[in-house]
């Protein structure tokens, strides 16, 4: 049949198939747990208020109605059991997604996540490989204060065996999950509690997407500006008013946080010779102090002044929106940390988080 | 009452020969380990069952061969009644290349996942919540195959165990919570740990079927395992067994034993489950002295052949030192 002789055919012709869909991280999210539900009779989800509820984030909205409570499954408060669970069953054969409601709560299942999820394939001499795959929120924002809105991923990629992800764009909220079920070991997503309302559109088809790699985000010349997740439209924001100043940053979105992608962080970094470290965790003991070392390490001779890193303050994050907002990196301050790279005029600015030792 | 394959008097006569052949064997195994540990060939922490045999092999026992075993780092007992061969075992605790776990575990970490023993677990509670998500594969895939969750009885104050009794039960899944009661969480009493000291009132709290044995009695606890399994694999839910055991010996080889009576030891030796069954076995006509004797010239054997076969086996190279922390093939 030529579908120009269809009859349906003229008016598409007259209004295409848009090439873009608009939709929310939110959305993108959960049109991946659909795809992977689809796709592997294997997968299935379990959390706090994933089914009936629709996911305290609202990302499994529907699902239940769609796939049913064996496989969209509610659990009781019980971090540490239904993480576990999610481990035997992975051992067992399943494919299963664990939701945990924020990276705060993570810690009652740290125990099953470190000495479980991360350790079982080492411990037993390559025997128990783990593909579970867990998702949570982290960070501040939102004024939901000190037990929901750390940022304590940083801890996650400091353990061997773990993947750790941060979307921090509606392809990789779409496109990451898929990949992370293919995956043998556990993977982390990490999911920043400001970006589920981010609208914008989707390509269509869909590109691939990896799991391995840092993506350049904004090209540029002058200085190498490293973010991740939350913190990324904050960074880009950042490299807009710097570039009111004549000053082209590149803006480095990590991606995956464990296991690292130095080459594109040093490739950057031998380009521009400038760099800034974007992480709304504590600086003491950071991801962003590990970026910096790295830096410091393998790109010595291509720096041409001293890492800056931005980072949150060392308080646990208060309520008030003000203090609040003073505690997390800003376009602002990312700017002026970058200001100070390119031009040279000092060694870091006093954070003030007590964590120094004079 | 389900039907059970062995009551007490058919055990004596077919099975209670083997079982005993095997707590003789664990048994033995444990005692040259207390040497090799002296002679530093084994070192780490080492954590005997002495005493407490009758649980794993009147358990273990029970189990068919698609069934799971999830255990504690006290589990040689365990992982030899499961069928993990000695030699492999033995050269796990030398830290050698052909052991279990390639020598990355160690006498509290033996693992073998074709036999579907998941070892091995030293965070005490920590095996409950995957023998959860074990189970509710199983369910989910419409399999009769039964999980075995092994702990002691001061793992019933982690949070771990509340959290996996609840959901186990809330989602009807086939668990077999088996809580190896030696009365001392390290050397913690259990009248000093625990509030209810009735472990089976608190399990079945959770809407499980619970009830306590005699876990020096070897038959007594193969008896009531058959029960639970069938009671479990029939999808009744989860059940819990508490076998009231003793060790015989201190918590590791680290432990000076301050906590305890020496009477109390003594005590609880008058009821030690070898000598019981081979008594009442002697007696009955059911093997005889010569027999015994057999077994423990073939054991000293099995023992001695893993021995050596752990001192003549290869180190891991140091080169595969960060194998294994992530997979190296896709897993299908």
């Amino acid at each position: 049949m030529t579908p120009a002789r269809a009859p349906s055919a003229p008016r598409r012709e007259a209004a295409p198939a848009p090439e873009t869909a608009v939709t929310t991280y939110r959305e993108a999210l959960r049109e991946a747990h659909r795809e992977a539900l689809q796709r592997d009779p294997r997968v299935f989800l379990m959390g706090e208020d994933v089914g009936r509820y629709g996911g305290s984030f609202a990302v499994s909205l529907g699902l239940v109605e769609e796939f049913g409570e064996e496989r969209i499954r509610d659990t009781p408060l019980s971090e540490s059991a239904f993480t576990g669970a999610g481990i035997g069953a992975a051992i067992r054969g399943m494919r299963p997604i664990v939701e945990i409601m924020t990276v705060n709560f993570s810690l009652l299942a740290l125990d099953q996540i470190l000495n479980n999820a991360a350790t079982l394939l080492h411990m037993s001499g390559g025997q128990l490989a783990v593909p579970l795959v867990i998702r949570m929120t982290t960070g501040g924002g939102r004024q939901l204060a000190a037990q929901h809105s750390h940022s304590l991923e940083g801890w996650y990629a400091h353990i061997p065996g773990l993947r750790v992800l941060a979307p921090a764009t509606l392809e990789d909220a779409r496109g990451m999950l898929w990949p992370a079920l293919q995956d043998p070991d556990p993977v982390l997503i990490f999911e920043h509690g400001s970006l589920y309302g981010l609208k914008g559109s989707l390509p269509d088809p869909l590109p691939e997407v990896d799991i391995a790699t840092a993506a350049v985000r904004r090209p540029g010349s002058d200085v190498t500006l490293v973010a991740y997740g939350g913190g990324l439209g904050k960074t880009l924001e950042a490299a807009e008013l710097l570039a009111a100043d004549g000053i082209e940053a590149e803006v480095i979105d990590l991606r995956v946080l464990r296991p690292l992608d130095d080459a594109t962080l040093l490739g950057s970094l031998a380009r521009t010779h400038r760099a800034v470290v974007v992480d709304e965790a504590w600086r003491s003991g950071s991801l962003a102090g590990e970026i910096s070392a790295r830096l410091a390490e393998k790109g010595f001779w291509d720096l041409d002044a001293p890492v800056e890193r931005v980072c949150g303050a060392e308080v646990p994050l208060p309520y008030a929106a003000h203090l609040e907002q003073a505690a997390l990196p800003q376009p602002e301050t990312i700017a002026a940390a970058a200001r100070r790279a390119v031009r040279g005029d000092g060694t870091g600015e006093d954070q003030g988080d007590g964590s120094g030792d004079g | 009452m389900t039907a059970l394959a062995h009551d007490r008097e058919t055990l004596l006569a077919q099975g209670a020969p083997a079982l005993l052949r095997q707590m003789i064997r664990v048994r033995r195994f444990e005692e040259k380990c207390v040497e090799l540990y002296s002679a530093t060939k084994i070192r780490g922490f080492l954590h005997l069952c002495i005493g407490e045999e009758a649980v794993a092999v009147g358990v273990i026992s029970s189990l068919g061969p698609g069934d799971a075993v999830v255990s504690t780092y006290r589990e040689h007992g365990h992982a030899l009644a499961r069928g993990v061969p000695m030699n492999a075992v033995m050269a796990e605790m030398f830290g050698k290349a052909t052991g279990c776990s390639r020598g990355r575990g160690g006498s509290m970490h033996l693992f073998d996942a074709d036999l579907r023993f998941y070892g091995g677990n030293a965070i005490v509670g920590g095996g409950m919540p995957p023998s959860v998500g074990m189970a509710l594969a199983d369910r989910m895939n419409d399999r009769d195959d039964v999980t075995a969750c092994i702990f002691g009885e001061g793992a019933m104050a982690e949070g771990e165990f509340h959290e996996s009794a609840n959901l186990a039960a809330l989602w009807h899944l086939p668990v077999l919570f088996v809580c190896e009661n030696n009365r001392y969480a390290m050397g913690t009493a259990l009248a000093r740990e625990h509030a209810e000291t009735d472990l089976t009132v608190r399990a079945a709290s959770y809407g499980m079927v619970a009830w306590a044995v005699d876990g020096m009695d070897v038959l007594a606890v193969r008896e009531a395992a058959e029960r639970a399994i069938a009671l479990v694999r029939g999808g009744g839910g989860p059940c819990f067994l508490e076998l009231r055991t003793y060790r015989f010996r201190a918590h590791s080889m680290y432990d000076p034993d301050r906590y305890r009576d020496k009477a109390e030891i003594e005590r609880w030796r008058q009821s030690d489950p070898i000598p019981r069954l081979t008594g009442e076995l002697l007696a009955q006509g059911v093997v005889s002295d010569d027999e015994v004797a057999t077994w423990e010239g073939e054991i000293a054997q099995e023992i001695e052949a893993a021995i050596a076969s752990a001192e003549a086996a290869p180190l891991e190279p140091v080169s595969d030192l960060t194998r294994f922390v992530t997979s190296e093939r896709q897993t299908p």
